[in-house]
């Protein structure tokens, strides 16, 4: 538990990669290995993200990382049964809020990043899957490993990861019953406020 | 005589917090899965309370102590918890892993020089972590509502049970009973080292959690589960079937 939040850091940063240059040849662990491997580099070179620069990091994982996450599906799952209750155009702005939401907080966990190292381990997929798990594990000297595990889904542009688990817990599923109070107690309208006032306190530009 | 009391005056102590929290709580009742979020939620407010004065103390900590220092105490730690974990393996009936841990113990309290280094670790016997709670629940011991308990924090009905046998079997109360002094300096160290490695979370959880309660609730209640089977997925669920 304790460092799973911590671990909560890595995680978006583990995706730095373009998904179209492998688009559907690549398998699911080697695109999350490619992009894991990618991002950590980086990070290990860049003083600037090692020392807190937030704005740095969220450059790295809006251009890099993006591209491989779905994040309307992501926020679809997060919302469970009450995403049905949106309008088209509710849901784009919902998924834009979660998307935001994620991002900043990813990116500046990445920040926190320190000498962890990645473990992949073998996944058991089996040809025609269209969702698999991506198990991983992050190790640092001392502590029990950290399992870190991507689940994604096959698109016609590639496989994109639709929720990412830490030490067993969900990032989407753990939002599901603030984001279900929300609805019963003020509706769709009244999630998407309180995602856009969540996202104004973490503006980056506003400290 | 004297010491077996004291000894027992911490987990006395916390029993009767929880009477207490039980009996003056008026349940709410908009979430049946939390029946007592009021009290959870007021007790979650005191610690914050009791973290303005630890938090700095675990920050000075961190920022003054060098590395290998922290890591020398979060080793010294870990060994003896890792005697709890070798317990509780055996006790969930798993063997390799619990002569595994017993085998860490062993190699790091010797060659580990008191368990300060992690020898163990680098010659790949991996250290795990368990507890009694997470017997109980191997066992089959429903979890039971959810609390948040002063100064220890989240934990479920049954990890509270948990917690306090393992309390009770917690070495550093055992082997440093004779000077309660030295005692009392390794409970506090040990409590101040834990919040300084939580200190990255805290960041986290502040930027992530709209509701941070209900943040910490659920991560901690599915970390748990899924420490109970020891990471492995939830066999009555796969993939998107679970959300």
């Amino acid at each position: 538990m304790k460092s799973f939040f911590a671990l909560f850091a890595l995680v978006v940063g583990l995706f730095l990669s373009c998904s179209s240059v492998f688009a559907q040849e690549v398998t699911p662990d080697a695109l999350i290995k490619k992009v894991t491997e990618d991002v950590l580099t980086i990070v290990r070179q860049d003083k600037d993200i090692q020392n807190g620069n937030t704005k740095k990091a969220i450059d790295l994982v809006e251009t890099k990382v993006l591209p491989i996450f779905d994040f309307q599906r992501m926020t679809a799952l997060a919302m469970g049964k009450d995403w049905n209750k949106a309008t088209p155009e509710q849901k784009k702005r919902l998924s834009e809020e979660f998307k935001t939401l994620l991002v900043r907080t990813y990116s500046n966990a990445l920040t926190g990043y320190r000498d962890q190292m990645v473990r992949y381990k073998p996944s058991k997929m089996q040809s025609g899957d269209t969702e698999v798990l991506v198990r991983t594990e992050v190790l640092k000297p001392g502590n029990k490993p950290i399992a870190l595990d991507y689940a994604l889904e096959k698109q016609a542009d590639g496989w994109k990861v639709f929720d990412v688990i830490v030490a067993g817990v969900s990032l989407v599923t753990n939002y599901r019953d603030t984001f279900n109070q929300e609805v019963r107690a003020n509706g769709i309208d009244g999630l998407i406020k309180m995602l856009v006032t969540k996202n104004n306190q973490l503006d980056p530009g506003k400290k | 005589m004297k010491i077996q009391i004291r000894k027992h005056l911490f987990p006395v102590a916390f029993a009767a917090v929880i009477l207490s929290g039980l009996g003056g709580c008026a349940t709410t009742e908009s979430n049946p899965n939390d029946p007592f979020e009021s009290f959870n939620r007021a007790m979650l407010a005191v610690n914050d309370g009791i973290d303005v004065v630890v938090k700095p103390v675990a920050k000075g900590y961190d920022a003054a102590a060098p590395l290998p220092v922290k890591a020398g105490i979060g080793n010294f730690f870990g060994n003896l918890w890792d005697v709890l974990t070798a317990v509780n393996n055996l006790l969930q009936g798993k063997g390799s892993q619990g002569f595994s841990d017993i085998g860490r113990v062993l190699i790091n309290s010797t060659i580990g020089i008191g368990g300060v280094f992690d020898v163990a670790s680098e010659m790949g016997l991996e250290k795990h972590m368990e507890d009694f709670g997470q017997t109980l629940g191997v066992w089959g011991v429903d979890e039971g509502p959810f609390f948040m308990w002063p100064l220890i924090g989240p934990r479920t009905t049954r990890d509270t049970f948990g917690w306090a046998v393992d309390s009770y079997m917690d070495p550093v109360w055992h082997i440093y009973n004779d000077n309660i002094a030295l005692r009392n300096s390794m409970v506090g160290v040990r409590y101040i080292d834990l919040r300084a490695t939580l200190l990255q979370t805290d960041k986290v959880v502040e930027q992530a959690a709209i509701d941070r309660y209900i943040f910490i609730r659920d991560a901690y209640l599915q970390n748990r589960r899924s420490e109970i089977r020891d990471g492995a997925g939830d066999v009555d669920c796969k993939m998107s079937r679970c959300y």
